[in-house]
């Protein structure tokens, strides 16, 4: 920002707050003002609503940006009275909630052939359409390692190793989406009885159990914590920023979730919803996402992101989204049983 | 007919009687203290009477009009409180105009009418200072000037002068009350000190536990206390316990004194007989004076312009009073502890109470 | 004058209705809308969503069907002990930190007494993010005194440190209050009397400032229990009630639990908040008109000893806020120390980037203005309307309120009620007045005791003075309270506006695209893992606070001198 327009963005502050105490700067243009909500990264937005708003004149994203669960939270609070027009890069088990809900506007985007099955919703029209996976893998610090002495995992089944002792940080669960799909991956590709006794085991080495799904592997970037459990792109780019942290893909496979774009039931500007809908699938949009994502929506588009593990994709497990929404209460419950609230003295 | 009437008014607390039916009538132009100890319903009285603190039920009339229901700013009064009240952030003419400005009267009357109320009260150069400039005393009048301002056609004091130094507040009851005189304006005030009603009040109400004891002229009140509670609040006083022997004649432990006629009381009642100090007589006894009585100076407390004698009958020392004594009769009879001599206790003095 | 025969139509068994002045109705009108005011703001925003406490995620009725299988879950019922503990730890040690400190400002020659005084108000200007940040830098495993507290600074270490930060000036500003208003006499007879200092620091000054210890005690705890901001920094797996509301309703989208959870949440904090009320009943006026203002006279041992006292607290509050700010100019902690400005071109960071801080400006100013405005005429219609004693208690009840409820359970019920499609004041979601409103109602109780115990201060008989004079009571209002009243007036605007720049939990569900704070912008930078960026916002909003904060200071001593001439003798 120039000093110049700090300084009038200063006096229109000002101004504004003294004159207009208590509501907002009205619209500056005719644009159709689209109200996305989302739950994308920070520094994601402005190239989207750039790129976005290029191709659309007519059209200006104004987002409301939160974690997921906040972002899920408030939509669903809207429910009555919906403020939002389009979600545009939200957990699609989030998406696959309002879907239950009634809350979505079903439309299938044109260009929608061009998406792989996977990342859409199956019905016709579709529900939602995905923009890209991410994925839950390993974050492991290296200068800590070489500090420590340790060697880093290869894969989950590593984790457990004594050497890891209180070293470990996953995000839980019960605040998490990302903790949610990590356990989901592990009682899939173990079995149910296989994959508690495992998190019994590992429930040894995790130092906390976080209530964000990024921050793991912010903390394992940042030495905080010798390995972070989470999500695959905050690893990547805080590797871009100079941390010593390598992703790991553990052998068994990876847990994943998508996100993706649907329309609210309701909203005042369907038409530009339905542009935006449309522009989300597109081979630009798609190149754009594959910027940060390491697997996007659109057949065809690879480009891995700076510091990315080359062999995620193959690695996805093959992720039984259905079980994973109906199950979703029972896992909680019992995950909350064993292992929340344990933070006296561990045995 | 009278200024002000007060009927059958009664103040509840819950269960508690903070007044209990109390009527009384005020004269246009009469001074009125209302005297009593703490918690005896007078400044409860006095807010029911200004609306602040409106009555559980009963009447009030002021001036032939019922403002029983009216509220505060309906009624006509000017009041005066023991904290003064004065705005602080407003300077003395400001005050004293507070009145006068929400009645649209013009700038230049208004200045005139605070510089005659400040001079009336005697502080004709104070306007433009502060309240935290003045001395309690000043700040009293200008409460004073305040409220009447607007010439009320009632003035209510509420304890004006208890929080003031006894020398000034000797000065300000003489000046508030020539000031009363001068404008003839009806005045109500609160007060718990007996000197203050005695010397300021064309008459006085003394009430205790929420209702009226004697309504009277000062001279009735010390004179003719109507019950035991007046006159022991009011003044000094010697309580005998005793019985009543015949309608004139009282028994104090064995020994008989004559009274004047009791019509209320009946013979064989034990009653309380009663004597001011100063009504003790020493000089000047004839020789058949009645109610004479030898006792001997047990105590001497030196008051000033006089001493306090605790006495005590020799014939029965259960007898006990207390007399005052003027420096000169102490001198010319060479009273000291101990003395022995004879004192009278005049019949026309003495007054009788039941127990 | 006689005493009246009761005459014969005497009206002796009707009582007697007093009639109302245009005044009362006024008044009493202005009362009716307060209380409608504060319904909307804080009452029927909370009832909309403590109500589906008893609902299932269906919305179907269920009884107490959600609090059974709350209290049957062992881990959920620990987070209520969790929270009671570490409430319990803070107020233990903040008190005891606070009453020494407010000592040594209110009964120790100090050298530097007001950089001490402004040093201990520094953590009020702070989003309770910032000593979670700085705590991670000092004590965190990669921080400079790792180890040093023999074990990890996340969990119930964590969280105490931070809330004594936190909670300390709060403690500190009432305990200050209650030492300053000392009756000189007091200790003169004691010293008289041939008392020991420590005799008469038990038999005199402790019961002296008893209130204010309960009262500090009663906050700091309901502090601790509410917040939510520290323990999610740095609670680690510590769970306390204000992040399980935040598990069941952001993790699982669960508002029937959260419901409960915030319910159960109330209950400690308004057992507190009873007490308090019990308590501060019974004290009236301590300090009577004709006391003598204690002043300090010099005493080598115990001002030395005080001052280094005073010194250490400092130090400790300073070495936090500086590590926050060193941490926001540092390229990439621990590996890349080297120093940048970098961290505070926030649009690098976050969509909104500079914007959210004017956002924040706005509306802080907003709140301080709308709220401060109805804070004091709402207290003093509460505090001088004559009768109309339900209604007066209705309001006292929905003024404090909102200091037992917990930001995120407020921020939720704004949701449900201000976006009903049914609500005629659905206009107002997702501006920034929603935002206004929202502060407003979350810091009510505060401002409304502030501005209650200011109009308590001076002289009840203002109002029968005016009455008799026959003065409007609306221009007695605003010539003579207000103007008197001015310092409170000030205090509860800087209350106001310091909050809003810090405040978080409540008002992350109501941002608007537009609208976004620099205070939830923060939380988002840090939870996207850019700490620095969120700590250089921090030190963006502290500075602020303290910049508005000095400008009142100066205000009251230089303005206001002027202005309030009549002060002086």
């Amino acid at each position: 920002m120039t000093n110049s327009s700090f300084m009038r963005r200063a006096a229109m502050a000002g101004l504004a707050a003294v004159a207009t105490v208590g509501f907002g700067l009205p619209a500056m243009a005719q644009k159709t003002k689209l109200t996305v909500y989302t739950a994308l990264e920070n520094d994601q937005l402005d190239p989207f609503k750039k790129a976005f708003e290029v191709d659309n004149k007519d059209i200006e994203i104004a987002w409301v940006r939160d974690s997921t669960g906040v972002v899920t939270a408030k939509l669903i609070a809207e429910k009555g009275n919906p403020r939002a027009d389009v979600i545009w890069g939200l957990a699609a088990s989030s998406i696959a909630l309002f879907s239950t809900m009634n809350m979505l506007d079903p439309y299938t985007p044109a260009g929608a052939d061009k998406i792989k099955p996977m990342f859409k919703s199956g019905k016709s029209p579709e529900t939602w359409v995905g923009m890209d996976a991410y994925l839950s893998l390993i974050c492991f610090n290296t200068a800590e390692g070489k500090k420590g002495n340790k060697s880093a995992p290869a894969s989950w089944a590593d984790l457990i190793k004594p050497e890891y002792k209180d070293s470990i940080v996953m995000p839980n669960p019960a605040s998490s989406g990302t903790g949610y799909l990590t356990v989901a991956a592990w009682l899939q590709i173990m079995g149910e009885q296989a994959g508690w006794k495992y998190m019994d085991a590992l429930h040894q080495n995790i130092a906390q159990y976080i209530h964000s799904g990024s921050a793991p592997c912010v903390q394992a970037a940042k030495g905080e914590r010798l390995i972070g459990v989470g999500l695959d792109m905050r690893g990547a780019s805080e590797k871009s920023k100079g941390a010593p942290v390598d992703l790991i893909v553990p052998k068994e496979g990876l847990g994943w979730e998508l996100e993706a774009t649907a329309i609210i039931k309701g909203t005042k500007n369907l038409a530009a919803a339905k542009k935006l809908a449309d522009w989300a699938v597109t081979k630009k949009a798609n190149e754009l996402y594959a910027k940060t994502y390491a697997v996007v929506a659109y057949d065809g588009v690879v480009a891995l992101p700076k510091n990315y593990p080359a062999n995620a994709e193959k690695a996805m497990i093959k992720n039984d989204m259905e079980w994973m929404a109906k199950n979703r209460e029972r896992i909680l419950a019992e995950w909350t049983k064993r292992y929340d609230g344990k933070s006296a003295p561990k045995k | 007919m009278s200024y002000l009437r007060v009927s059958n008014l009664t103040k509840r607390y819950g269960s508690f009687a903070a007044l209990g039916d109390i009527s009384l009538e005020i004269g246009e132009g009469e001074f009125v203290c209302f005297l009593g100890p703490s918690g005896c319903g007078k400044t409860t009285l006095l807010r029911a009477i200004a609306g602040l603190d409106p009555q559980t039920s009963g009447t009030i009339h002021q001036k032939g009009q019922d403002v029983s229901a009216l509220p505060p700013a309906k009624r006509d009064f000017g009041i005066v409180f023991q904290s003064y009240a004065l705005f602080p952030n407003l300077n003395v003419a400001d005050n004293v105009g507070y009145g006068l400005v929400s009645r649209r009267l013009a700038r230049r009357d208004v200045t005139k009418r605070v510089e005659e109320l400040l001079a009336l009260v005697g502080l004709p150069d104070a306007g433009p200072k502060y309240p935290a400039q003045l001395s309690g005393g000043q700040q009293q009048r200008v409460a004073l000037a305040r409220a009447l301002a607007t010439s009320p056609g009632l003035l209510l004091l509420d304890e004006p002068l208890s929080a003031l130094d006894a020398r000034v507040r000797l000065r300000l009851r003489h000046e508030i009350k020539a000031l009363q005189r001068r404008l003839g304006v009806t005045t109500v005030m609160v007060t718990h000190d007996q000197e203050e009603a005695l010397t300021m009040a064309d008459r006085i109400v003394v009430m205790n536990h929420g209702a009226i004891e004697q309504v009277g002229t000062p001279q009735q009140i010390y004179r003719a206390p109507a019950t035991a509670f007046v006159a022991d609040f009011v003044g000094s006083m010697n309580f005998l316990s005793g019985r009543l022997a015949a309608p004139d004649r009282v028994t104090v432990a064995g020994l008989s004194f004559a009274c004047p006629v009791q019509d209320g009381l009946a013979a064989g009642e034990d009653v309380r007989l009663c004597i001011r100090p100063e009504d003790v007589r020493v000089r000047d006894l004839p020789a058949d004076a009645s109610n004479r009585l030898p006792i001997e100076v047990a105590e001497l407390d030196f008051v000033g312009s006089f001493c306090r004698a605790s006495l005590r009958a020799r014939a029965a020392p259960a007898i006990e009073l207390t007399a005052d004594f003027s420096s000169n009769l102490m001198r010319d009879l060479g009273v000291t502890a101990g003395s022995q001599l004879d004192v009278a206790l005049p019949p026309d003095r003495l007054r009788v109470f039941a127990a | 004058m006689t005493v009246a025969a009761a005459p014969p139509h005497a009206t002796r068994l009707r009582a007697t209705r007093v009639g109302l002045s245009l005044d009362d109705l006024v008044m009493r009108l202005g009362v009716v809308a307060l209380a409608v005011v504060l319904l909307v703001i804080v009452g029927l925003p909370l009832w909309s969503l403590l109500a589906k406490g008893f609902e299932d995620r269906d919305g179907q009725f269920v009884g107490l069907a959600n609090f059974v299988a709350y209290f049957s879950t062992p881990a959920l019922f620990d987070s209520a002990l969790n929270s009671i503990a570490v409430a319990l730890v803070a107020t233990l040690i903040v008190v005891p930190l606070a009453f020494i400190y407010a000592y040594a400002l209110t009964r120790a020659v100090l050298p530097l007494r007001w950089l001490f005084q402004g040093i201990s108000l520094i953590p009020v200007f702070a989003p309770s993010l910032l000593p979670g940040i700085a705590l991670i830098y000092l004590f965190g495993n990669q921080g400079f005194f790792k180890g040093v507290l023999g074990g990890p600074i996340y969990g119930f270490d964590g969280i105490a440190i931070a809330q004594v930060f936190y909670c300390f000036p709060h403690a500190t500003l009432i305990l200050v209050t209650a030492l300053a208003t000392a009756d000189a006499r007091l200790y003169e007879a004691a010293e008289v009397l041939g008392a020991s200092r420590l005799r008469t620091f038990f038999t005199v000054t402790l019961p002296g400032a008893k209130y204010g210890l309960i009262s500090a005690a009663l906050v700091v705890f309901t502090l601790v229990i509410t917040d939510f901001g520290i323990p999610k920094v740095i609670g680690g797996n510590f769970n306390v009630l204000a992040t399980d509301v935040y598990k069941q309703v952001i993790g699982q989208q669960n508002f029937s639990m959260g419901a409960v959870v915030g319910l159960v949440l109330l209950a400690p904090a308004a057992l507190a908040f009873v007490v308090d009320r019990l308590v501060q009943r019974k004290q009236v006026a301590l300090l009577t008109a004709r006391a003598v203002p204690l002043i300090p006279r010099p005493q080598l041992g115990r001002d030395a000893l005080l001052t280094g006292f005073c010194t250490l607290v400092a130090f400790g509050i300073l070495a936090i806020l500086g590590t926050a700010i060193w941490g926001s100019l540092i390229k990439y902690w621990p590996y890349n120390l080297s120093l940048t400005l970098d961290n505070y071109d926030f649009a690098k960071f976050d969509a909104n980037g500079w914007d959210s801080y004017f956002n924040s400006l706005q509306m802080a100013v907003g709140a301080a203005v709308v709220g401060t405005a109805l804070m004091f005429v709402g207290a003093w219609l509460n505090e001088k309307t004559r009768g109309f004693h339900v209604m007066r208690g209705v309001v006292q009840f929905l003024a404090f309120l909102p200091m037992a409820v917990p930001g995120l359970v407020l921020g939720l019920g704004y949701i449900f009620f201000f976006n009903a499609p049914n609500n005629p004041l659905n206009f107002l979601y997702a501006t920034m007045a929603i935002l206004v409103v929202n502060t407003v109602a979350h810091f009510y109780t505060v401002g409304h005791l502030t501005a209650t115990t200011a109009l308590k201060q001076i002289d009840p008989e203002f109002e029968s003075v005016s009455a008799s004079l026959k003065v409007p009571v609306w221009r007695t209002f605003a010539r003579v309270t207000t103007p008197i009243c001015l310092p409170a007036v000030l205090d509860i605007a800087i209350y106001l506006f310091v909050n809003a720049m810090t405040t978080v939990s409540s008002v992350i569900f109501l941002y608007a695209p537009d609208t976004k704070l620099a205070s939830v912008a923060a939380v988002n930078i840090e939870e996207a893992g850019t700490t620095a960026a969120a700590a250089a916002l921090c030190i963006v909003i502290v500075i602020t606070s303290a910049a508005v904060k000095a400008l009142h200071v100066l205000a009251d001593r230089f303005l206001l001198g002027r202005l309030q001439a009549w002060r002086r003798r």
